[in-house]
C-alpha cells in the first residue's frame, strides 16, 4: 500500500495555476471590453501602436476607456494625467489590503504584483486570501492572476486597434466591464453592513457624478467604507446589549 | 504635452497608486479602523463603477423602465446572486441589454 499522498502543498507552480484557473471566469468581460478599448481608442486619433502600448504602460480598463473619451475632446495632457490618476486611486485601497500578506517579500516582487494589480486580479484573489490555507506561496497565486489578466488584456486590445470601426458601437460592448463587476460583488453583499456599504457607496457615486475629473469614485468608496464600519458597530453593539 | 509623454506619466501615477501600501507594507502599520475598512474595499470600489453605467448612462439620472442598462444590470443582479457564476452574469446581462435593445 502506497502511503496517503500529502493535501497538495502549496508550490509556486500549484498556486499560479490556481491562480490562472481563479482568474478564467473574469476574462469572459474582459475580452469584449478590451476590444471596444482598442475600437475606441483608434477612433479618437491615437495611434495604433501607442493604442496597444497604453494597454501595457497603464493597464486599467477603466481608466483607458477613458483616456480615449479625454483624447478625443483633444485635453491636454496634464489634465489627462490627473483623470487618470484620480480614476485609478480605488487601487490604493486593494494596494492596502494587500499589504500586511506582502511584506516578506523582495522588492522585485512588490513591484511586479503592484504592475499587476487590476480590479479583476484583486477579485478573484481575494477567497484565496481569505481562505486561511497556507499563504507561504500566495505571491504566485495573485502572479497567476495578475498574468492571466495581463495576458487576455493585452490579445483583447490588440484585437479591438486592428478590427477599429468594425467593431459597432450598437453592441455595447463596454457594458461587459459593468457585468463583471456586478458578477464580482453579489456574491460579496453577505451580511448587513456589506449591503449597507454598497448602497451608500452607490448613492454617493450617483450623487457625486458631477464632481471633476471622476473625483467621484474615490469620495463613494471613503462614504460607502465609512458606512460599513459604521454599520457593524452598531450590531455589534446591539448584540451586546440583547 | 505629447501624447506618448502623457501616457507614460499617466502610467507611472497607476504604478505608484498600486504601488503606495505594498510598497511601503512592514514600515507602517495600519491602525485597527482602518484594517476594518479595508473589508468592504473590492465592494464598494466597484459599485462606484457600476452605479453611474446603470443609472447614467448618458450622464445624467435615468430612472425609468426606458433605460435598457438598468433593466439589463439588475437581471445580471439577480442572476449573480442565484448562480454565483461570473459566466451566467455576464452572458445574461449581454444578452437582457440586447433584447432590450432591440426591443425598445
Amino acid at each position: 500500500m502506497t502511503p496517503p499522498a500529502p493535501a497538495a502543498a502549496p508550490t509556486p507552480r500549484r498556486e499560479f495555476a490556481a491562480g490562472l484557473a481563479a482568474v478564467s471566469p473574469l476574462l469572459l468581460g474582459a475580452v469584449p471590453f478590451g476590444l471596444i478599448y482598442g475600437a475606441l481608442a483608434v477612433q479618437a486619433g491615437i495611434p495604433p501602436l501607442l493604442a496597444v502600448a497604453i494597454s501595457s504602460i497603464v493597464f486599467a480598463g477603466s481608466a483607458q476607456f477613458m483616456i480615449t473619451k479625454l483624447v478625443a475632446a483633444a485635453t491636454p495632457g496634464l489634465l489627462i494625467v490627473l483623470s487618470v490618476f484620480i480614476i485609478n486611486l480605488r487601487h490604493a485601497l486593494y494596494s492596502a489590503a494587500l499589504a500586511d500578506k506582502l511584506a516578506h517579500l523582495p522588492a522585485r516582487w512588490k513591484i511586479l504584483l503592484a504592475y499587476l494589480l487590476t480590479d479583476e486580479a484583486y477579485a478573484a484573489a481575494i477567497r484565496r486570501m481569505e481562505s486561511g490555507k497556507d499563504a507561504t506561496q500566495v505571491h504566485w497565486f495573485l502572479c497567476g492572476t495578475g498574468f492571466g489578466l495581463w495576458l487576455v488584456w493585452q490579445l483583447s486590445c490588440i484585437a479591438g486597434v486592428l478590427l477599429g470601426a468594425r467593431i459597432p458601437a450598437a453592441w455595447s460592448l463596454d457594458f461587459a466591464g459593468t457585468l463583471t463587476f456586478i458578477a464580482i460583488v453579489v456574491p460579496l453583499l453577505k451580511d448587513r453592513a456589506s449591503t449597507g456599504a454598497m448602497l451608500v457607496a452607490g448613492m454617493v457615486a450617483v450623487a457625486a457624478f458631477a464632481l471633476p475629473h471622476k473625483l467621484f469614485i474615490i469620495v463613494a468608496a471613503l462614504a460607502g467604507m465609512a458606512a460599513g464600519v459604521l454599520i457593524d458597530q452598531l450590531v455589534e453593539r446591539r448584540q451586546a446589549r440583547a | 504635452m505629447n501624447l506618448w509623454l502623457t501616457m507614460l506619466l499617466a502610467g507611472l501615477a497607476t504604478f505608484l497608486i498600486r504601488y503606495s501600501f505594498i510598497g511601503t507594507a512592514g514600515r507602517l502599520s495600519a491602525p485597527a479602523w482602518f484594517r476594518h475598512m479595508l473589508r468592504f474595499v473590492p465592494i464598494v470600489a466597484l459599485t462606484a463603477l457600476i452605479w453611474p453605467d446603470l443609472l447614467m448612462p448618458a450622464g445624467e439620472l435615468q430612472l425609468s423602465l426606458r433605460n435598457p442598462r438598468l433593466l439589463a444590470g439588475l437581471i445580471a443582479a439577480l442572476v449573480a446572486w442565484r448562480s454565483q457564476n461570473i459566466f451566467l452574469t455576464i452572458g445574461a446581462g449581454m444578452l437582457a441589454l440586447w433584447g432590450l435593445q432591440w426591443a425598445m
